[in-house]
């Protein structure tokens, strides 16, 4: 009844071809939006920001990148780890070794390095696919894990191999409060999502998915897969990489190798998987559902046992929350295979029948 | 349908309960002292971890049934971080302004002491790395809330060269040698490193450095270089299920258990007690702690506490090594705030801020320790502005094949005189960084 776009006509191509052709959609969009630059800072405390939101925010950008890759060209990485890492350490780089280098040119510049590396490890993708290249990616993991761990260059010859960064600024404005973090990465993640939309519905993104869906046939009509399994690569690498330079510098602000650490490159890869392959919007779904589920439930479950007398210890609660978050993962999978990206569509498409669902 | 109605009434029954039990809770909070704890009980290093938090929280426990500090109450909250920073992150943010807010914070983890180091000044709460964290965080001026008390990574790798001297006879003897650091590969490994290549300048001997992955069970490489290159000594900083590979690793190498030693991380009984046998004459350091199951603190704590069926973990394990430690820790932290009562009133409630005082003035001498009830269990411990450690004293254990026992009874102490410089390089490196102005003596006495 709400749901339906009777009466929306379109009279210009560009009408036709916006992102969300559906006024409903754009209106709630547009909500969201405003809801998470006006809203959440009137409302939200620092725990929320400082704890849920600003890593809720980065692994999206870097589930954006992953889904890139693996949902839309079609080659699985388990490397999203290594190539955060790159990222991170090569804006740590730049922003220590060339004084006076802007914070946004830093992380520009680890995102741009992180891309040529992602080339470099994306080479393989040319003769191999499939879990092959899963294999081949998971050697860039354990590469920079090398790398960042044992030459001590990268880390500026820290004893103890952990690094940090602090007085970030941007034109005088200095990022010091969770909200100001909040924001900043909000604004990052909002820029470089509608451009991933739109590079995913331009001539680009259709032929990442032409080579996703039939590389041989999208050779025969003319796609050149050089070209585009190396630019699905090195876009996707480069958002991941840029999503490692904030996770280090607005999240952590000092870090080590293992946050960047095979078990993040699963995560992103399951972020993807559980959220949709091939949807942005299955990015955030998947984001959201990996980094608020674990600690939602670490913090209801002893509540819950609470309800019923029972005091949880406290690795009770931990492995419980394993447990849960496995079988809702499972869950998700049988029910949806898809993706909850897709449960989201097939509600909406649901809407748009009601109240008659066929 | 019938779900829908079950999962409704559910949650009105929640919503009715939760509201009953927070009235009560606010009303109590005026008098308690909260105390978040940053445990792991899970994870690849548990069975270190849980032994520490059944220690750190059987002892707040302990202090209520004792009455209290002053009369004040202690309440705690558990956070599990499974020893993944980001998690420990996201409990500091969760526990921090719980109750009141928090007295203080333990890491329990260096990569966690990192990055917490620049949010707790923001917050005003002290973080206590006792025997671990970041070494130069000693410097109390630039460090303002970090106390690594009790000793940290550098005294334990100075004390072991000093040990390994002993036992060749003089430090004479060290030139030439070769000792090898096998360690775990991540900030808290890494830590020693500097201090060991300075004694290696300093004494002659050559430090070979043998990093194994985290989480340490695939040592082959690392013991195959050590059996070709053969070092004089092995110093273990390892962890969790590392020093147990490492041990057997060792006996299958054939390489002498009594030329191994470990930081005190190393050396607790879940480390050894699978190698039983293979593991006698490894010995480790301990930053004062040890097992001590006939002290009088332990004792109380059986009559007080697990008399009562109040105990957190099983009653065999208390006493043990890293159960000490835990508990150690725990006290450390509640004489902060009596200390700070005796400031800013007895019987009060402290904030993270007075506690700060509290900790930086920290003055527990033998007669204090006695009546605690740690007579023979740790030496004085005095903090100043300057030296946020409070004592560089050390023991060294070795496991007989079923238990730990103290084999020297004197104590090491390590050389200020060598750490000192280290620190203050250290931390001026970081106060520059972070172009933070050192505390004045002046600003010291506030």
């Amino acid at each position: 009844m709400l749901y339906r776009e009777n009466g929306q006509f379109k009279t210009s191509y560009a009408a036709d071809q916006q992102i969300f052709p559906i006024a409903q959609d754009r209106w709630a969009i547009l909500g969201i939006l405003v809801f998470a630059f006006i809203g959440i800072p009137l409302l939200g405390d620092e725990y929320l920001m400082r704890a849920i939101l600003i890593p809720f925010l980065i692994l999206s950008l870097a589930a954006l990148g992953v889904n890139i890759l693996v949902g839309f060209c079609g080659q699985i990485t388990l490397g999203a780890g290594a190539f955060m890492a790159v990222g991170a350490y090569a804006a740590y780089n730049f922003h220590i070794r060339i004084e006076g280098l802007p914070l946004l040119v830093s992380i520009l510049l680890g995102g741009i390095t992180s891309a040529l590396v992602g080339i470099v490890f994306g080479i393989p993708s040319l003769r191999v696919r499939g879990l092959y290249l899963a294999v081949a990616t998971l050697a860039a993991q354990f590469f920079t894990d090398w790398v960042f761990l044992r030459i001590p260059w990268f880390t500026n010859n820290a004893s103890s191999g952990s690094v940090s960064v602090s007085n970030l600024q941007i034109m005088g404005w200095e990022i010091i409060t969770p909200f100001d973090k909040y924001m900043f990465c909000l604004v990052w993640l909002t820029v470089f999502a509608l451009l991933a939309k739109n590079m995913t519905r331009s001539a680009i993104g259709r032929q990442w998915m032409a080579i996703r869906d039939m590389d041989v046939a999208a050779e025969v009509i003319g796609i050149r897969p050089l070209f585009a399994k190396l630019s699905a690569f090195a876009v996707s690498s480069f958002f991941v990489g840029t999503a490692g330079a904030l996770w280090g510098f607005i999240h952590l602000s000092s870090w080590e190798p293992a946050a960047f650490s095979v078990d993040r490159s699963f995560q992103l890869l399951f972020m993807v998987i559980i959220g949709g392959l091939g949807s942005i919007m299955g990015s955030f779904f998947g984001a959201a559902f990996i980094v608020t589920l674990p600690i939602a439930l670490n913090q209801f479950l002893p509540a819950i046992g609470g309800l019923f007398g029972v005091t949880i210890s406290t690795a009770g609660v931990s492995h419980a929350e394993l447990i849960i978050f496995g079988s809702l993962i499972i869950f998700f999978l049988i029910k949806e295979p898809h993706g909850i990206a897709r449960l989201w569509s097939t509600g909406k498409e649901k809407l748009r029948l009601w109240p008659f669902p066929h | 349908m019938k779900l829908r109605k079950l999962a409704l009434a559910a949650s009105a029954a929640a919503a009715i309960c939760s509201s009953l039990l927070v009235a009560p809770a606010a009303l109590a909070q005026a008098k308690e002292q909260f105390f978040p704890v940053l445990v792991y009980r899970t994870g690849a290093y548990s069975a270190n971890g849980s032994q520490w938090a059944n220690g750190y929280v059987d002892y707040l426990k302990l202090v209520n049934a004792r009455g209290g500090i002053n009369g004040v109450k202690i309440i705690f909250e558990e956070c599990e971080t499974a020893y993944a920073t980001d998690r420990g992150v996201e409990c500091y943010e969760r526990l921090k302004g719980k109750n009141g807010g928090a007295t203080l914070f333990q890491t329990l983890s260096t990569g966690a002491t990192f990055a917490l180091t620049e949010k707790a000044p923001v917050d005003k709460i002290p973080l206590i790395t006792a025997g671990y964290g970041r070494s130069e965080s000693q410097n109390g001026a630039v460090f303002t809330w970090n106390f690594p008390l009790l000793g940290t990574y550098w005294v334990g790798a100075e004390v072991a060269i000093q040990h390994i001297a002993k036992k060749l006879g003089g430090v004479a003897n060290l030139k030439g040698k070769k000792i090898a650091l096998v360690y775990h590969d991540s900030p808290y490994g890494k830590e020693p490193i500097p201090v060991l290549q300075e004694l290696g300048k300093l004494h002659g001997f050559e430090v070979q450095l043998l990093p194994v992955a985290h989480p340490g069970v695939e040592q082959k490489a690392t013991w195959l270089q050590i059996r070709q290159q053969k070092p004089d000594f092995v110093l273990l900083w390892g962890w969790g299920v590392m020093n147990s590979t490492a041990l057997r690793e060792a006996q299958a190498t054939g390489y002498p258990r009594d030329k191994m030693m470990g930081i005190w991380w190393a050396g607790a009984e879940p480390d050894v007690k699978d190698v039983a046998e293979g593991a006698k004459g490894y010995s480790a350091l301990t930053l004062q702690h040890g097992a001590e199951p006939n002290s009088k603190v332990v004792k109380d704590m059986l009559d007080l506490v697990y008399a009562k069926g109040q105990g957190t973990g099983p009653k065999d394990e208390v006493g043990q090594v890293l159960y000490m430690r835990g508990l150690i820790s725990a006290m450390l932290g509640v004489e902060g705030v009596r200390k700070a009562q005796e400031r800013y009133g007895k019987g009060k409630v402290m904030t993270g801020e007075q506690v700060r005082w509290g900790l930086e003035n920290l003055n527990l001498d033998q007669k204090m320790l006695d009546s605690m009830g740690f007579a023979g269990v740790m030496r004085p411990v005095q903090t100043s502005c300057l030296d946020h450690m409070g004592s560089a004293w050390v023991r060294v254990h070795t496991w007989n094949g079923s238990k730990w026992e103290f084999t020297t009874p004197d104590w090491y102490q390590a050389d200020e005189k060598l750490l000192r410089p280290m620190v203050m390089l250290a931390s001026g490196k970081y106060a520059e960084e972070k172009k933070l102005k050192p505390r004045t003596p002046e600003e010291c006495k506030l």
